[in-house]
């Protein structure tokens, strides 16, 4: 399947001599919802805005939907909406006249019962003919939602939509933008809250300092990069771990109440060595004659992986 | 729909973004160069044009009309231009211009032309008002519009082109204040040039705006400081001075983009 953005090559050194990007190359799936992560300035901004026609690349070509973003770039730009990071709208205008102008500016032709629909769908229908100046911060993030989905973008980009959201705005934001997917749009978006990615995204791409270190799907990288862990908690604590169980990669926690075990979910075994899994282990236990009361199991977070690929800058994670 | 050529929706999309900013202060926009003009007039047409002769064969609260009306347009076009693109480069709604599908040139047609239809309807109102305290007749309508539009356009065209290269507001300001109001009055607006010593008359024959009055003036009174043909070519030759500009602009990656 030819991807419907395909980066590459694309560098990015701004006036200043800062080079916010260095080569990136990156397919965006057709229909996928994709999550760009990344630390403060690591240069997803400065991603999408080149996509968006809003920076101009140093180097690199991208093609969205068969279309150069510089050659052809009105019909690339016709099918991509752009909701960005920072807060910037219109006073003056009223609401619905603000959302009309963006409709017309990607040449659609008027069409008030979508702009309607819009409206209605971010709970804005309501305040259509308010100056957006009197409108509050949430309120005005809705609008620009509203203004990039106003001319029905095939391609969306959303630069930290959730930033300074509240609660019930975030879980309308990503009801919308599951129902966007659904009708077949194209979504990327940033966000620092890794657990929004990890529950809306299907692919997961982590950019550090102006390079893109790990693109992979959510549910591979977490099964790659995740451990598990296993906690027990002991009927009788413990002031040691016992020699007999030295060469597990077990600890002591809760003041020799609780035994970890934390484990790789895919490392395979050494040939020759003892299996390390979890009936192993508790065979093992039973062995020993160590009870325990209850056990858990849990498997590390996105945001825990995530931490640790970009703190772990030196090394090449897979 | 077609995702290529001309981006019809977007430049009208500007255009009534532009000209709804003017009809929302709209009793501002006609009340004020009502008012304007009516001191002008008090001032200039009665107490000081009383004791003044006829200038050219025209009495000179009449002779005042075209330089003020010019004085306005070239302001209001200068103003309205430069404001217009530069307000979204410093609020940063500008995001949503480069991100869309509209070419530089559809974007000046869109900003250009609202501050040109803004600043030709100040000159309408402020021909009107004179109307009222002093007779003025248009011989030549034909002439009077075209250096009407010709100017507004050029210099809604110069606006934008401020709009673009300025980095603050102080900037959007200098040029028009430092710049063109003087030219302005130094240009023929409350006088003729020929009333000036020798000396002076050549210096103010390298005013460009004088050429622009002067052209202007003869299309109502048929009194000129320079023959019309010449002022119609100058004011055409500004207008392809600012078109080679913004050609050049767009050219050389104007200050839009980072
Ligand atoms: N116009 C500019 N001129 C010079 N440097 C810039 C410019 N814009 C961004 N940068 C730099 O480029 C780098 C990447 O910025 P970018 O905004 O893309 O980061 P980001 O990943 O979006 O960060 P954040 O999470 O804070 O939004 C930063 O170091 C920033 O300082
Ligand atoms: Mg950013």
């Amino acid at each position: 399947m030819t991807p419907i953005i395909a980066i590459s090559g694309l560098t990015k050194t701004y006036a200043s001599g800062f080079q916010a990007l260095k080569k990136v190359d990156l397919e965006i799936q057709k229909g996928e919802i994709f999550a760009l992560l990344g630390p403060n300035g690591a240069g997803k901004t400065t991603l999408i805005n080149i996509v968006c026609g809003i920076v101009t690349p140093s180097s690199g070509t991208v093609v969205a939907d068969g279309h150069d973003i510089v050659r052809d770039y009105r019909s690339a730009r016709f099918k991509i909406g752009l909701v960005p990071q920072e807060l910037t709208t219109d006073a003056f205008e009223t609401v619905r006249a603000t959302v009309t102008f963006s409709r017309g500016l990607f040449r659609r032709a008027p069409d008030p019962a979508h702009i309607e629909k819009v409206l209605r769908e971010l709970s804005l229908w309501d305040k259509r003919e308010t100056r957006i100046m009197n409108l509050s911060g949430g309120m005005k993030r809705r609008v620009m939602i509203a203004k990039a989905l106003s001319h029905e973008p095939e391609i969306l980009f959303l630069d930290e939509p959730t930033a300074g959201v509240d609660v019930e705005l975030r879980r309308d934001m990503w009801a919308l933008v599951r129902q966007l997917r659904e009708s077949g749009v194209t979504i990327i978006l940033t966000t620092h809250y890794i657990d929004e990615a990890e529950e809306m995204a299907d692919r997961i791409g982590i950019i550090s300092k102006g390079e893109l270190i790990v693109v992979e799907e959510k549910a591979k990288l977490m099964q790659k990069l995740g451990k598990r862990q296993l906690t027990l908690n002991l009927q009788e604590p413990m002031a040691a771990l016992p020699p007999a169980l030295a060469g597990w990669p077990l600890a002591l926690t809760a003041n020799g109440n609780q035994l970890q075990y934390t484990f790789d979910a895919h490392a395979a075994p050494a040939p020759g060595a003892a299996p390390q899994d979890i009936p192993s282990l508790l065979h093992r236990l039973g062995e020993l004659q160590i009870g325990f009361k209850d056990l858990s199991t849990s498997q590390s977070s996105l945001e825990e992986i995530f931490v640790s690929l970009v703190s772990d800058r030196g090394g090449t994670p897979a | 729909m077609s995702d290529v050529g001309f981006n019809r929706q977007g430049v009208w999309a500007i255009y009534r973004f532009e000209m709804a900013r003017f009809v929302r202060t709209l009793l501002q926009s006609i009340v004020t160069p009502v008012i304007t003009t009516s001191l002008y007039f008090v001032v200039f047409g009665s107490a000081i044009g009383s004791r003044m002769s006829r200038v050219g064969g025209v009495p000179y609260g009449a002779f005042i009309v075209p330089g003020l009306i010019m004085l306005s347009i070239l302001t209001a076009s200068i103003s309205n231009a430069s404001f217009g693109i530069y307000f979204p480069k410093f609020t940063g709604t500008i995001y949503e211009l480069l991100s869309a599908p509209i070419s530089f040139v559809e974007m000046i047609l869109g900003y250009v032309g609202a501050a040109a239809t803004k600043s030709i309807s100040l000159g309408l109102i402020i021909l009107a008002t004179a109307t009222a305290f002093v007779p003025v007749e248009v011989r030549h309508p034909f002439f009077m519009i075209a250096f009407l539009l010709l100017t507004a356009v050029t210099f809604s065209l110069f606006g934008f082109v401020i709009g673009v290269w300025a980095k603050g507001f102080e900037q959007l300001q200098l040029i028009p204040m430092l710049v063109v109001t003087p030219l302005t009055f130094l240009g023929g607006a409350f006088y003729s040039i020929d009333m000036l010593p020798a000396r002076w008359r050549t210096l103010a024959l390298f005013n460009p705006v004088v050429y622009l009055i002067s052209g202007f003036r003869w299309s109502f009174y048929e009194t000129a400081d320079v023959g019309v043909g010449l002022s119609l070519a100058m004011t055409s030759g500004f207008l392809l001075v600012l078109l080679l500009v913004v050609g050049w602009m767009f050219k050389s990656g104007y200050r839009l983009k980072n």
